[in-house]
């Protein structure tokens, strides 16, 4: 895997991020590509299924890096985020050293403690070398993972190094390419988005909606994409407890192509909503006038 | 390989410029510091500043990094980079112009309410005029001044304040710390302890679950009818904020708004004050239905996510009192752990919910209590105190 350099201005990163499939605003690919450019971790906040994620993958494969995940959650900590001793391997060591009738304690307690009986987690392993070149670290729904844990990310995203008491400090030769998502369940901490560039990442225009479902599910007909896209604009206008986002138009899109769909009609649009809408109470609230009025503006042809 | 864009004059207009513009945002009430302004320097010369829309959302990543921020920044770069020697113009129409007052000097109403003799409370023309802004249908935008609240009553606050013993382990999170009755074994610990004996495990060390207060969360009611309890509830949870991290606070009359950050502020007259100064529509009509429908859609998720408990403090006198209350309610309800109501209008003896919006929500919470003096704000503390009712504990326990 050899990786491919760096894009030397927007337009090209714009293009790189194209010839992959996603296509993004250009706001979103000038960040990319000064996070990229400066070195800095990238910040992206925005609501749920608007392309988050789906960025850090398609940049480590149109860079040819590694991609490393670490998905936060509640109770995260350093032995899942960073390393953690493998305490079999050391006992055996121990009883071995034991055995032969080792007694120099110093000595044992460095050899306890060496590289080979570290497990690496995702923090450590965007540290290290790696022959394709720095990795893209991707550090998802941060918003999970409890506030000591962001303080814990200070030092990772501003020296890229991280102290380990019984081995020293590792350093990243190269600084990995990081990229932080959150959905705004809470609020993270000012320190720590300080030392990120901040964007955020909004739904996308009609235009360009309709530009990724063509891309993403390829068998769609032209009338029922435009249909879809419109429905969909529609929808965020109404006051939804949670409004879909692009995943969810493109499962939509996939699911009503599977159905060979030909055009959105009341009985295809109630049967498939559950792949555009996640809440009971959105469900119910779509029933009656107010699909028959979303549906007759989405079909009517202009 | 950096392309610059820019001839050595030209770069330290720019610079000139940047540092202006930095300076503009502060003074509109970002936050923006030096490193950003560095950030910036090194960022443009690696775009094409000829191209707008990409220095725009350039500066944009460095500057603003709240959502809340982008409308500011937008409508400051807008303006600055139009014609930068009208930025001083631009100050005014921001806004957000917090930062660029004067700060009032900590404490200098008490002491000026010390000094001066105290002032009559409530003569009958005041009920008179707070009864006519409670019915109003109208939205009242009006600041209310807080100076009106006598040195007593906060010194009486205050005194409840500090007697407060809130609980501070409740929850069981599934962060681990070292625990001698902990269920996990510490192997690292054990391991590197029995290495100073030379292999030999001598001491067992052990890990727990770390137990930390639930967030609370607390709707206040500033409608003209909560009027003459709205500085109290405050300074009530200014103090809590102080015992304890996680409190988000929010006003809401005709609209909501979050004064959490208002409210963090050490001192309690200033961060009062700006919390008055965030709100546009103290003591105006209540819609309660409306508020709900918005704290739940937008902050809902972001604060109650972490098992809250949630204050509701408000005397239930909705104009608006239809089915979507009881909704709003119900969804509440069912988004967070505990959800008290606290009602001034409970301390009449004989109080029945009579009021369509009181018997709407009514079914929908945990607790109902009275809250109008301290005596009833001690209970509160109280019942905040008690450990969670044993099912509630169990769930967690087990869910474990």
């Amino acid at each position: 895997m050899t990786s491919a350099t760096l894009p030397a201005s927007v337009d090209a990163m714009l293009e790189l991020l194209t010839s992959r499939g996603y296509l993004a605003e250009r706001s979103l690919a000038t960040v990319t590509y000064l996070s990229l450019r400066m070195g800095r971790p990238l910040f992206l906040e925005g609501e749920a299924g608007v392309g988050k994620t789906e960025i850090a993958k398609v940049l480590s494969v149109a860079l040819g890096r590694k991609l490393i995940r670490l998905q936060c959650y509640e109770g995260l900590d350093v032995s899942s985020a960073v390393y953690e001793w493998n305490s079999a391997a050391q006992m055996i060591a121990i009883r071995m050293a034991e055995a032969a009738g080792d007694t120099d304690r110093e000595q044992l307690s460095s050899d306890i403690f060496a590289d080979r009986y570290m497990i690496k987690r995702p923090l450590l392993q965007a540290l290290e070398p790696d022959v394709a070149g720095p990795p893209v670290l991707l550090i998802d729904e941060l918003d999970r993972a409890d506030e000591a844990f962001e303080a814990y990310l200070l030092e990772i995203l501003s020296d890229f190094q991280v102290t380990i008491p019984e081995f020293g400090t590792v350093k990243a030769p190269h600084p990995p390419i990081v990229i932080i998502t959150s959905n705004r369940t809470r609020e993270i901490h000012d320190a720590l988005k300080r030392r990120c560039l901040y964007h955020w990442v909004d739904y996308p225009a009609a235009d360009r909606e309709l530009a990724i479902v063509k891309t993403r599910v390829p068998g769609i007909s032209a009338k029922l994409s435009q249909q879809v896209v419109r429905f969909v604009q529609a929808l965020r206008d109404q006051d939804f407890y949670k409004s879909p986002g692009v995943a969810e138009t493109i499962d939509w899109a996939t699911a009503l192509s599977e159905l060979d769909a030909r055009s959105l009609t009341p009985q295809v649009v109630g049967d498939t909503l559950g792949a555009l809408l996640k809440y009971q109470d959105d469900i119910t609230r779509m029933q009656g006038d107010t699909l028959q009025k979303v549906l007759k503006e989405a079909t009517s042809e202009d | 390989m950096a392309i610059n864009h820019l001839a050595p004059e030209q770069t330290e207009q720019f610079a000139d410029n940047i540092v202006g513009f930095a300076r503009a945002l502060r003074a509109a009430g970002m936050p923006v510091g030096p490193g950003a302004v560095i950030d910036a320097m090194n960022a443009l010369p690696v775009i094409d500043i000829g191209n707008r829309p990409d220095v725009f959302t350039t500066l944009e990543a460095i500057f603003v990094k709240r959502h809340e921020h982008a409308l500011i920044f937008s409508q400051a770069f807008n303006l600055f980079f139009r014609a930068s020697e009208e930025w001083k113009h631009m100050l005014d129409s921001v806004p957000l112009p917090e930062q660029a007052k004067k700060k009032p000097q900590a404490g200098s109403r008490r002491v000026q309410e010390a000094m001066s003799q105290p002032r009559m409370t409530e003569t009958p023309q005041h009920q008179e005029r707070d009864l006519r802004l409670s019915v109003s249908d109208k939205e009242i935008l009006q600041k209310k001044d807080f100076a009106q609240m006598s040195a007593a009553e906060i010194t009486e606050a205050l005194r409840a304040i500090e007697k407060m013993r809130l609980p501070q382990a409740e929850l069981l999170t599934r962060r681990q710390q070292p625990d001698p009755r902990g269920l996990r074994l510490d192997m690292r610990r054990t391991l590197r302890a029995s290495l100073r004996t030379g292999g030999d495990i001598i001491d067992i060390h052990r890990l727990g679950r770390i137990e930390k207060p639930a967030p609370i969360v607390a709707l206040l009611d500033i409608s003209g009818s909560m009027s003459e309890y709205t500085r109290l509830f405050l300074h009530f949870l200014h103090g809590i904020g102080d015992a304890r991290k996680r409190v988000s606070v929010f006003l809401f009359g005709t609209r909501l708004t979050n004064v959490t950050r208002a409210l963090r502020q050490r001192d309690p007259d200033e961060a009062l004050a700006s919390c008055s100064a965030a709100v546009e529509d103290w003591a105006g009509g209540t819609r309660i239905s409306a508020s709900l429908h918005n704290f739940n859609k937008l902050w809902a998720r972001r604060v109650l996510s972490q098992g809250a408990i949630v204050l509701l403090i408000s005397d239930g006198l909705e104009r608006e009192a239809d089915s979507r209350l009881a909704f709003e309610m119900d969804r509440l309800h069912r988004s967070c752990r505990r959800l008290i109501w606290l009602n001034p209008l409970l301390r009449f003896g004989g109080f029945e919910a009579k009021a369509q919006g009181i018997k709407m929500m009514l079914p929908h919470v945990d607790e109902f209590r009275p809250v109008h003096n301290l005596s009833s704000i001690h209970e509160l503390i109280s019942t905040l105190s008690r450990p969670l009712p044993p099912h509630h504990r169990s769930l967690i326990r087990s869910a474990a």
